[in-house]
């Protein structure tokens, strides 16, 4: 005879409502097959049996409420076995749930109680050890890497491609033959369907985007990534947001350059990071944004807001994308705190591990497209930011100074600046003084 | 530190949904996954908890249908509940066997989780005595209702961002004749995805486990008012 109790659910719960009975007296019931149901807060429990044998009494009908502990029934073995004292949610043994014992009504209410949903795809809903993705199951029989890799690339469903390989196995000429039968189909099954307006009870997989037949040596389709779609959409907004200016400065950067020779080899043994051009430039734009804090401001409909932060967002190129954290306080930081915020930030979006409020709150943007080895661009505004400092590459150009030929460090830097709020004659006292902080610079870096 | 795996599934019906958290308990039970955290958004569906009673759905099955709105008994606690557009329904599937081994203390930390998500969107969010879900003041900002098996997790919470609330007519929340909200209601202009973002980050830290962050949006498309 072994004895049913209410289980204790965690240090916080005292008591619990028996809910359901999930076997009646007299009925059989094997060991960790689910017996009763009990309701703690707004959490459904199913509890399963401690034991195998015949459910000989129920002390506890269902809606009570009795505390942890507390005998509910008591089940009678069949044979000699020994069965631990008490039921434990967390009985050691796996076996799966609702082994076909139970009363199908009840172990499984939902499937009862509504018709069955639609499944996603025809093959039975096996548990295989891994799901990519949601809505496609996976047919039964192992897969190669290669076919899984396939599939995932292309999107596919794999229980609708039928495998000719040994025992109905899936092999990478069906996946090849698919594709190039079904180029259509095959494309239009994103993971993710970005219909707006699904009918509630339309399958996933049943809202395609229309796309126009193609051959599948001349284009391959791939939908956009989450990350792809924000980022055009931003792109989009801005440009039809802001009036987009850009004024291009050219800066002589030899005192800035000789600062960086004479530190660098300390920053790589003090820190264990390089010194590069990105945070004297950043240091500058502070500088120049204190004095001109229209740069620093956002516009929302009539009014200006100006920002008493100067949060400084460092577009990070990702593989497939762009993100731009945000230096927070970037006005507090010399040219080590910059270098060092840098670093940490574009190693930690690269390796996605970001916390939220790192990409939020930036009140003005640089982009070093320089280190990629471009001259010059024109970035477009991070809204709601109204101005975006962009930097070219710096490199050794002879130049004219005092009727003389020089060898100097020459950068171009640029600014995209929103009309709407800035004149170009600000844009350009800003860049200014930007110029000047980088030409004459003087403060030490750490 | 444990993974959990983050699977954001955009829009997805309730019952494709509630197919895959079987499946994936099934898994998790047998350990043959981590812990998992599904992010969705659903179309309109009424769903009834176990323990739910049907008198709390006030709209008969033809004014329900007319009006697109699918109904959908379920396993959860809880009474009833809607569905929709605009509302971050999170589903963990947890071995809390691996946690905390306490069902209140996770009931009560759902609830932080949503209410420090909520208070990086400005929104001063908290709990009521012996109500679980998350409120703002006197209205119901977020539902919870969980279904537990072999200490495995399984249903969760849903958090209204931008919810049309007069769906929320045709049921009595949770069998409470309370109010909701949203965050949009409150004048959070906020994407679920970007909630998605601040909501992963916070859940966790409170899980303490290691998930990658859900697919950050650059820093200005964040509607926020004002920096």
């Amino acid at each position: 005879m072994t004895d049913v109790v209410m289980p204790q659910m965690g240090e916080s719960i005292v008591e619990g409502t028996l809910t359901k009975w999930l076997k009646k007296p007299g009925e059989h019931v094997d060991r960790d097959e689910p017996l009763f149901e009990i309701s703690t807060d707004k959490v459904d429990t199913e509890i399963p049996s401690p034991a195998a044998g015949t459910l000989s009494e129920v002390m506890v009908e269902e809606g009570k409420t009795v505390g942890i502990n507390t005998v509910v029934a008591r089940i009678e073995e069949n044979g000699a076995v020994a069965a631990p004292a008490a039921a434990q949610p967390d009985a050691s043994s796996q076996s799966p749930v609702g082994a076909g014992h139970a009363r199908p009504e009840q172990a499984a209410p939902v499937e009862a109680a509504a018709p069955e949903p639609p499944p996603f795809v025809e093959a039975p809903a096996s548990s295989q050890p891994t799901v990519e993705e949601p809505a496609p199951a996976e047919p039964a029989g192992p897969l190669s890497p290669l076919v899984r890799k396939l599939a995932r690339e292309n999107n596919l469903d794999l229980s609708r491609i039928k495998g000719t390989g040994a025992g109905g196995r899936i092999t990478k000429q069906d996946v090849e033959g698919y594709l190039a039968q079904k180029p259509a189909a095959a494309a239009a099954e994103p993971a993710r369907p970005p219909a707006p307006q699904p009918a509630p009870v339309a399958p996933v997989a049943a809202t395609p985007a229309p796309l126009a037949p193609t051959h599948p040596a001349k284009t391959r389709v791939e939908p956009l990534s989450t990350m792809r779609i924000k980022i055009a959409e931003h792109m989009v907004l801005s440009k039809r947001t802001s009036a987009h200016v850009t004024t291009i400065h050219r800066v002589d950067m030899t005192a800035v350059a000789q600062m960086r020779e004479r530190n660098k080899a300390a920053f790589q043994t003090n820190y264990g990071f390089s010194l590069t051009y990105l945070p004297f430039i950043t240091r500058a734009a502070v500088v120049a944004l204190r004095q001109f804090p229209l740069l620093n401001a956002s516009l929302d409909g009539n009014n200006i807001i100006y920002h008493n932060e100067i949060n400084i967002g460092i577009a990070v190129a990702l593989e497939n994308g762009l993100i731009v954290p945000v230096i927070r306080g970037a006005d507090e930081k010399n040219v080590l705190g910059l270098q060092r915020a840098v670093v940490d930030l574009a190693a930690r979006a690269r390796s996605r591990q970001l916390k939220p409020d790192e990409v939020l709150g930036g009140t003005f943007s640089i982009t070093n497209f320089g280190s990629f080895g471009s001259l010059v661009g024109t970035p477009i505004i991070n809204q709601p930011q109204v101005a975006i400092l962009g930097v070219g590459t710096v490199d050794k150009t002879p130049v004219v100074i005092n009727d003389a030929i020089a060898i100097r460090s020459i950068c171009h830097v640029s600014l995209s600046f929103d009309h709407r709020l800035i004149d170009g004659a600000l844009a350009d006292q800003f860049m200014s003084r930007i110029k000047q902080v980088l030409e004459g610079w003087t403060e030490e870096v750490q | 530190m444990r993974n959990c795996c983050l699977r954001e599934l955009g829009r997805i019906d309730y019952a494709n949904a509630l197919e895959l958290q079987r499946r994936l308990v099934a898994e998790r039970q047998q350990g043959l996954v981590d812990d998992q955290l599904l992010l969705v958004e659903h179309p309109h569906v009424v769903t009834l908890g176990r323990n739910g009673h049907r008198e709390n759905l006030l709209a008969s099955d033809e004014i329900l249908e007319r009006a697109g709105v699918a109904f959908h008994p379920t396993d959860r606690g809880g009474d009833i509940t809607y569905h929709g557009p605009g509302q971050l329904v999170g589903y963990p599937i947890l071995d809390l066997r691996q946690w905390k081994r306490d069902v209140g203390a996770y009931v009560r930390a759902l609830e932080e989780v949503l209410i420090a998500t909520l208070a990086d969107f400005g929104i001063a969010a908290g709990r009521i005595p012996s109500l679980t879900g998350v409120w703002v003041q006197e209205r119901k900002i977020a539902a919870i209702g969980v279904h537990i098996a072999r200490w495995v997790t399984s249903h969760g919470f849903a958090l209204n961002v931008s919810t049309d609330l007069s769906y929320f007519q045709y049921i009595v929340p949770c069998g409470l004749t309370r109010p909701v909200t949203s965050m949009a209601a409150l004048g959070v202009r906020a994407t679920l995805e970007d909630v998605g973002y601040v909501l992963t980050a916070h859940f966790g830290r409170v899980f303490d486990c290691e998930l990658p962050l859900a697919a950050p949006a650059l820093a200005g498309a964040r509607k926020r008012e004002p920096i």
